[in-house]
């Protein structure tokens, strides 16, 4: 791909990018949210007409109009959001549109099936032609993508941002079969801002900022300072810069807490900690060992089935978020669209929603909006959010800013305990860093943090303690200093027994 | 974050989460502006046009006799004492679909599906009436006003049922309110009925109530109070559009009701309580539609029968028109006007038999309010096919023209 360009009205997405992709090689493009990468893959695949610009495919100029061309040149790529039937079997969707015909016009339902098995083995995939898609997990779902691609008989296969559906493990799977499709001669192109990931895989890397290429480098010599500094365009902090804490006294204790999930099931057994004023507590685990019900029942979303809750001098137990809120809990909410922000309302309004029922913002039930908007702009400023002012509607926020409107507003209502859920999933490497830098600054304040994430890296670099929670369990007590490595057996429950 | 990033695009939301129908239509609902509802009202009459041309009509001379006979031409008309009375006579209609569409879109904005403004209509209109026909001695003001109030007390009763069963243990409203529906048809048939304690005990073979007194009827402001002209009902319902909007976006009420109805996850982890907001959405809904009762008693009809109550579709037609109308109070005056000027206008009353056949013209707005709910789940579900194709086009490779 020769000198691309795309514009969209207001933005040039593509500013004469150059790509070039060797046979049986990863190549890994790597940039920020927002800088380009889909775009150049989807005028690659054809979905986008580049306005200048070439490609090239084994040395042939083509211009390719729609999918269909890409594919009928032996591209595939496989989307961030899959596109299945999930009632169909994982053979009728790997079929689809170019089905085996019986009679003409009847599904060769065996046929099909026998296809589908046979391309699995060959790529050694661990899947059954036969389920149904709704039943697989999300890194089947995902295989059945990469099996439709290769059933259309694909050389290049395009996989958009794929480990961000994925756990640690499934990700290193998923390496497993990129390796096994290069032996076969395939070329893989990598989209990612996850730098680790791209170092692991990739063979080179092409770094795209602000619709331009920065550099094409080998994987070999290169470094996540030296990328994180490719992509953001300066020194990129990728380890907080902190000094120990000073931590005072408890702030938030539980004791003995135990908590149901939405099945009747147990989910949280037995836990008790503690999270004194200014220091972090970091809570690692892998995803669903009853994290998300821990938050719920210390932020007073879910009632516990037993125990204690205690956040400042009062227990609040079995009261109600609003009551949570008010003696001093601050919480970053896992799923920021879920639940951390109203998405049709404007940020104004989103910032007010904790304290819409007090002066300033209303007085006797009524709202004040000019008063709403006022503060909102005075924090937009003060947290850097782009993208829009206070009468923006939050869904048109790119998730970095999102996040940061949900930070301000949690941390301007000044907490005495903060709880901060996977404060960075799906932020890129200049928003992380700011979110860490803010809650840093934050436990220097003296409010006391309890974090939870399935980043090991987040919870190492940030926590002054670090509490391992495996099957709703607390299992274990690490400083900082710990290694990934040890932290991760215990993550699985290895050290169960010893603990 | 020292230098400014590009415009970065929308992140796209969970791909797990599935919005319930309510909800869905109600993201479509906010999401289409003016022109939706303009192009669906004028493809609705279009589709009736046709239908007019196939009994061998002229549409347009249809059309024009519907609308002069709605007093819609008042300004212009040749006849200003017939088109002053049809105006009248519109605007009466107009005044309770104001009302019950209200009470349809409050309850949508947080995220319920009032299907029971209809039950909530008639017992408002019960009590109405049952009010002003009895304690005869009361002076006139306080006599109508406590009418009204205890009206919009029983609307806000029946529909707070619902609320409060979806509140407490989670009983779909659309499921509980058209039961309420038939409970409030039900009593509304008993308690007017022959021998029924209601009735009117003058003549036992008429299941009709009592008469409002003379004292509680509302002053009619526009035209001749024995011809039915207009009462200042029609006031109370441009003054509870302004309260409508006023109690949604400058009101902690209103915050909280929107919230919920966007998204009640988010509203629940901001402090509100949801089930609250269940119930007050649902009794406030209902006290518009009790309103609405009171008025058509109060201001013009006066009594109730049996036969009113069964064939009253006021509250439905309200679903129409809080559809029509976005949810927002202006639409809902626009869309209350629209139907009310079709109702009145295709009646046998004002249109020319010469023109189109009335007793066919009573179809016709049938036809066109049901093109126009037709026409407005469409849009949802053009939307909703517009979006899948494109995913699907993305995904197969389907030839298509190409996105640019």
């Amino acid at each position: 791909m020769r000198g691309i360009t795309k514009r969209f009205p207001g933005v040039v997405a593509n500013d004469h990018v150059d790509f070039d992709l060797l046979p049986g090689e990863v190549h890994a493009l790597l940039g920020e949210n927002g800088a380009g990468k889909s775009t150049l893959m989807n005028i690659l695949y054809g979905l986008y007409t580049p306005d200048e610009g070439e490609i090239l495919i084994k040395g042939e100029r083509v211009v390719m109009h729609s999918p269909k061309d890409a594919i009928a040149r032996g591209i595939g790529m496989v989307h961030q959001h899959f596109m299945l039937i999930p009632v169909m079997t994982v053979a009728e969707n790997v079929v689809l549109a170019s089905e085996p015909r019986e009679a003409g016009v009847l599904l060769d339902y065996n046929e099909a099936e026998r296809r589908v098995r046979e391309l699995a083995e060959r790529f050694k995939f661990a899947i059954d032609p036969h389920a149904r898609v709704q039943d697989i997990s999300v890194a089947q779902q995902q295989r059945v993508e990469i099996l439709k691609a290769l059933y259309r008989k694909a050389e290049i296969l395009i996989l958009d941002e794929p480990t961000a559906v994925l756990t640690p493990q499934e990700a290193l799977e998923l390496f497993q079969i990129l390796r096994g499709l290069i032996a076969e001669g395939l070329s893989v192109i990598f989209i990612s801002h996850k730098l680790d990931e791209v170092l692991e895989i990739s063979d080179r890397i092409t770094v795209l900022r602000r619709g331009k290429t920065v550099a094409t480098i080998p994987r070999e010599g290169a470094t996540e300072q030296e990328l994180a500094r490719l992509m953001v365009g300066r020194e990129v902090l990728l380890r907080v810069d902190k000094k120990p804490g000073t931590p005072g006294e408890p702030v938030l204790i539980v004791e003995n807490l135990s908590v149901v999930d939405d099945r009747g099931l147990p989910a949280v057994r037995d836990v008790s900690l503690q999270v004194r004023a200014g220091e972090i507590v970091g809570i690692a685990g892998v995803d669903g060992n009853g994290q998300s019900e821990l938050i719920d029942a210390i932020t007073g979303l879910r009632r516990p089935a037993g125990g204690r809750v205690l956040i400042g001098e009062q227990e609040v137990t079995t009261k109600d978020a609003d009551d949570h809120l008010e003696a001093g809990l601050g919480h970053i909410p896992e799923d920021r669209q879920r639940r951390g922000l109203v998405l049709e309302f404007t940020l104004a309004e989103n910032v007010a929603l904790h304290d819409y029922d007090k002066p300033p913002i209303s007085r006797w039930g009524w709202l004040s909006p000019r008063r709403m908007i006022q503060r909102a702009r005075d924090l937009l400023r003060r947290y850097d959010v782009r993208g829009g002012g206070p009468t923006t509607r939050a869904s048109a926020l790119s998730g970095g800013n999102q996040q940061k409107v949900v930070l301000a507003r949690e941390v301007e209502r000044d907490p005495t305990v903060l709880v901060a859920a996977q404060p960075t999933r799906g932020l890129d490497v200049g928003a992380i860093e700011f979110v860490h830098r803010r809650l840093v600054e934050e436990r220097d304040e003296g409010r006391a943090i309890l974090l939870i994430s399935f980043e090991l890296d987040e919870i190492l670099s940030l926590s002054d303690r670090i509490l391992v929670i495996f099957e709703g369990r607390i299992v274990g007590e690490y400083p900082p200093t710990v290694s990934a490595e040890e932290l991760g057996v215990a993550m699985i429950g290895a050290t169960r027994e010893a603990a | 974050m020292s230098e400014p990033s590009p415009e970065v695009p929308r992140q796209p939301t969970g791909g797990d989460y599935a919005p319930s129908v309510a909800e869905r239509l109600a993201v479509y609902q906010r999401a289409g502006g003016i022109i939706t509802p303009l192009l669906t009202t004028i493809f609705a009459f279009l589709m009736g046009g046709l239908v007019v041309l196939a009994t061998g009509h002229n549409p347009i001379s249809t059309y024009k006799g519907i609308f002069d006979g709605t007093g819609l031409n008042y300004l212009w008309a040749g006849d200003r004492g017939l088109a002053e009375f049809n105006l009248q006579q519109t605007l009466l209609v107009t005044t309770p679909l104001i009302f019950t569409g209200l009470a349809v879109a409050f309850a949508f904005r947080c995220g319920l599906f009032n299907i029971g403004g209809q039950g909530q209509y008639i017992v408002g209109a019960m009590t109405a009436v049952w009010v002003g026909s009895s304690w005869a001695g009361l002076p006139g003001v306080p006599h109508a006003a406590i009418a009204i109030l205890l009206a919009a007390l029983a609307g806000a009763l029946w529909a707070g049922i619902a609320g409060l069963l979806k509140a407490t243990v989670g009983a779909h409203e659309v499921i509980t309110t058209i039961m309420l529906n038939w409970i409030a048809y039900w009593i509304g048939s008993y308690a007017f009925g022959q021998g029924g304690p209601l009735q009117n005990k003058e003549n036992v073979s008429v299941p009709i109530s009592s008469d409002v007194v003379p004292n509680a009827r509302l002053h009619v402001w526009w035209g001749n109070a024995q011809l039915q002209g207009l009462h200042i009902g029609f006031f109370f319902a441009l003054f509870a559009l302004v309260v409508y909007w006023f109690v949604l976006n400058r009101t902690t009420l209103g915050y909280e009701v929107r919230a919920v109805g966007y998204n009640p996850e988010a509203a629940r982890y901001g402090g509100i309580s949801v089930a609250r907001n269940y119930f007050l959405a649902m009794a406030i809904a209902g006290i518009f539609a009790g309103f609405g009762g009171a008025m058509d008693m109060l201001g013009w009809q006066f009594r109730i029968g049996v036969l009113d109550i069964q064939n009253s579709t006021i509250g439905f037609i309200g679903i129409a028109v809080a559809l029509l109308g976005r949810n927002t109070a202006i639409g809902v005056g626009f869309s209350a006007l629209l139907f009310g000027a079709l109702l009145y206008g295709t009646s046998t009353r004002s249109l020319d038999p010469a023109v189109f056949p009335p007793e066919l013209a009573g179809n016709l707005t049938l036809m066109i309010q049901a093109l126009v709910l037709l026409f407005v789940g469409a849009d949802v579900l053009v939307i909703y096919v517009w979006n899948l194709r494109r995913r699907l086009r993305r995904e197969t490779g389907l030839p298509a023209e190409a996105p640019t």
